[in-house]
């Protein structure tokens, strides 16, 4: 007679009211041994539920695979709870021994136990098969770039459907209004303009003292420290003023925009929009171009102004350029040709943060994951559609001497 | 899990064991700012029972909920469950008690950035010390025991249907195999074909492992066939709680209009002549 013994086991009785206080407290065991009758008999004793049954899985599946002769009995009168792994393990045991050509038999069994076993399937449900990828490897090796490209066209055309719809959709309402509703657009100047203002004076008024004080720095050397104010002036007017303006606010208000009209897309909104009769690209998202569009100039100004006086700050302090020098020097650096250079590339940098936030945000489906990949890829591509656009204006520029 | 004992161990246990309380609830009282949502409440469920819960909307039935499952703080009383005093428990008494209770939530609440397999493991994984084949299995059994297709398990929430969703997030509430489960409005938003299967589910779960449910419903059908008792929410307490035949009888506009309204009749008198039928 052979007897393993697993783990020891504790003398409690399984009607402790302390019980539930230690997740394990009977381990499941098995044993096998040989009945009087010639047979061999399995004994399954202790706890068999999904928290207790890991010690005995090795020693389980032995026999479960041991080849033996003759009947065999599953003795269960020693278990003293079972919940679905443990009559699982129970089934697949008989299962496996009757592919041997034994036939097993239950002992001990009664009432619920009998049932639970019952009602399990004899084979595990089957996984469904996927099926393996039989595509040539340069077909396997160039489907996620073909994929890219096809992606990029779609994000182009959803790009100019939306910038053509917000135009046309806004004023679907059976021509009722003017078709844009004025508090809206009010709020969201609000929120993506006005409540950005701190940041963006702040930041650009850093900038423009960083750039002054390297600038002072490296003109020194040549005892040309009053073009600092030319190198600013040009500088921030020009470029740096509406792009970092237009990155702060693809981060700040393109991810607000993404996020607001995903949630809605997953919540179903979007659909109950269409199905009331207005079109949700003129209410959700004609709005918010509108309010970027007007918003982003206005920030860049201010940005601009902030950052000028940085860099007098610092041309005081640093090279003694006195407030009045440094303005009859800006007078004479910057014509109206620098400020508008600028100024004109703000809306369409708006136009673009505003579009692709869109594009991003009609793209959300029904997970929060996909909530939270689109909102990155907003930011991203909008951030990089900001820059390449203002290399685009750059190039423009020089070819019309502008 | 009384009735799986082997007969001569639980032979004297098991008069003592019949009625014995999962949920004891006692003079529970829960309240936001000035308003009292539930006021000296007291609820018992039995072992092995399903108990429907119903109440007017915003009488506190979702409230009561989530503060026996610790999502809401208490103002006073106790909640035992399983005779353990969660707010008196130690972190390993709390998480022996968190794996002996499934929830299923109104909408599911299955993770979105999880397949529904991943969903059923995940508790799994967290607490058990099985194999990833052993797992794989059991997910496949719990999906099948709810009356799911094996090839829904390596779908994502967002691709299934809404009843799909109610059967995937109960393989997720069984998945550690609780002994109290909580049902929220579980037939909701099911066909009723889909809701008696559904109910017939619970009942044979309950037959079969021992569950104790505690279901929210607004379901009659669901009240009708498979609870064993019934509790009625109302004016911040529970105010009748018993058999069907105690609701016809109790005494209040509103339960009088509920369980004998149109609807509710329309029910009983399709539901007579199958019991009848049972009986004989």
């Amino acid at each position: 007679m052979r007897f393993f013994d697993l783990r020891s086991t504790w003398s409690q009785s399984p009607f402790d009211s302390k019980r539930i206080e230690t997740v394990a407290t009977k381990s499941a065991e098995i044993t096998a041994e040989n009945a009087p009758d010639g047979a061999e008999r399995y004994v399954l004793t202790g706890e068999w539920r999904n928290h207790s049954i890991g010690g005995t899985l090795k020693e389980f599946e032995r026999l479960e695979q041991a080849q033996g002769q003759g009947r065999l009995e599953i003795d269960l009168s020693g278990l003293e709870e079972i919940d679905t792994a443990g009559a699982w393990l129970i089934r697949r045991m008989m299962t496996a021994k009757m592919h041997q050509g034994r036939d097993p038999v239950l002992t001990g069994v009664h009432g619920p136990i009998k049932e639970l076993i019952a009602v399990l399937p004899e084979e595990a449900p089957a996984p469904p098969r996927s099926d393996a990828d039989r595509r040539p490897l340069f077909e396997r090796a160039f489907t996620p770039l073909g994929r890219m490209m096809v992606d990029l066209g779609g994000d182009f055309y959803a790009a100019m459907h939306i910038l053509g719809s917000a135009v046309r959709g806004a004023q679907l309402k059976f021509g009722r209004g003017s078709g844009v509703s004025p508090a809206s657009v009010v709020t969201h100047i609000d929120r993506m303009g006005v409540r950005a203002v701190p940041i963006i004076v702040l930041m650009s008024f850093l900038i423009g003292a960083i750039i002054a004080q390297q600038g002072a720095f490296q003109l020194r050397y040549f005892g040309a420290e009053i073009f600092v104010v030319d190198l600013v002036g040009i500088l921030q007017l020009r470029e740096i003023g509406v792009l970092l303006t237009s990155i702060m606010i693809a981060g700040r208000s393109g991810s607000a925009i993404t996020a607001e009209i995903g949630s809605m897309k997953m919540r179903e909104e979007i659909d109950a929009l269409t199905v009331i009769g207005l079109n949700p690209i003129g209410v959700l998202i004609f709005p918010r171009l509108v309010a970027l569009t007007v918003a982003l100039p206005l920030l860049t100004i201010i940005a601009n102004f902030s950052a000028l006086y940085g860099a007098a700050v610092v041309a005081y302090t640093y090279s003694g350029i006195t407030f009045d020098t440094y303005l009859s020097r800006l007078h004479e650096a910057v014509d109206h040709t620098s400020i508008a250079a600028g100024m004109i590339k703000a809306p369409f940098m708006a136009l673009v943060i505003g579009i692709v936030a869109a594009v991003e945000g009609m793209k959300v489906g029904g997970s929060a994951e996909s909530l939270g990949s689109h909102v990155t890829a907003s930011v991203v591509k909008s951030i990089f559609a900001v820059i390449a656009l203002d290399a685009f204006f750059a190039v423009f520029y020089s070819a019309i001497d502008f | 899990m009384n009735e799986l004992q082997s007969p001569d161990a639980t032979a004297p246990a098991q008069s003592q064991d019949e009625r014995k309380v999962v949920l004891s609830v006692r003079d529970l009282t829960v309240g936001f700012g000035n308003n009292l949502v539930l006021d000296k409440l007291n609820l018992d469920i039995y072992r092995g029972e399903i108990l429907g819960f119903v109440g007017a909307s915003g009488t506190g039935k979702s409230v009561l909920m989530r503060t026996v499952l610790r999502l809401l703080p208490q103002r006073s009383g106790t909640i035992e469950i399983l005779g353990v005093d969660y707010a008196k428990a130690d972190d390993d008494q709390r998480m022996a008690l968190d794996t002996r209770l499934g929830v299923l939530f109104q909408h599911g609440a299955l993770f979105s950035a999880l397949t529904v397999k991943e969903n059923i493991q995940l508790p799994m994984r967290e607490y058990l010390d099985l194999p990833q084949s052993l797992m794989d299995e059991l997910a496949y059994l719990k999906l099948e025991m709810v009356g799911l297709p094996p090839d829904a398990a390596d779908k994502y929430p967002s691709e299934l249907s809404g009843g799909m969703i109610k059967r995937a997030a109960l393989a997720r509430a069984l998945a550690l195999d609780p002994d109290l489960v909580f049902l929220d409005e579980p037939t909701s938003g099911l066909d009723p074909i889909g809701a008696a299967d559904f109910d017939a589910l619970i009942a044979r779960l309950r037959d079969t492992l021992g569950l104790t449910v505690y279901m929210v419903t607004h379901d009659l059908d669901s009240l009708f066939s498979v609870c064993d008792r019934i509790a009625v929410l109302g004016q911040k307490r529970v105010l009748v709680e018993g058999t069907l035949q105690d609701m016809f009888e109790f005494d209040d506009p509103w339960v009088q209009s509920y369980f004998r309204g149109k609807r509710a009749r329309s029910v009983v008198t399709d539901e007579q002549p199958t019991t009848r039928q049972a009986e004989k």
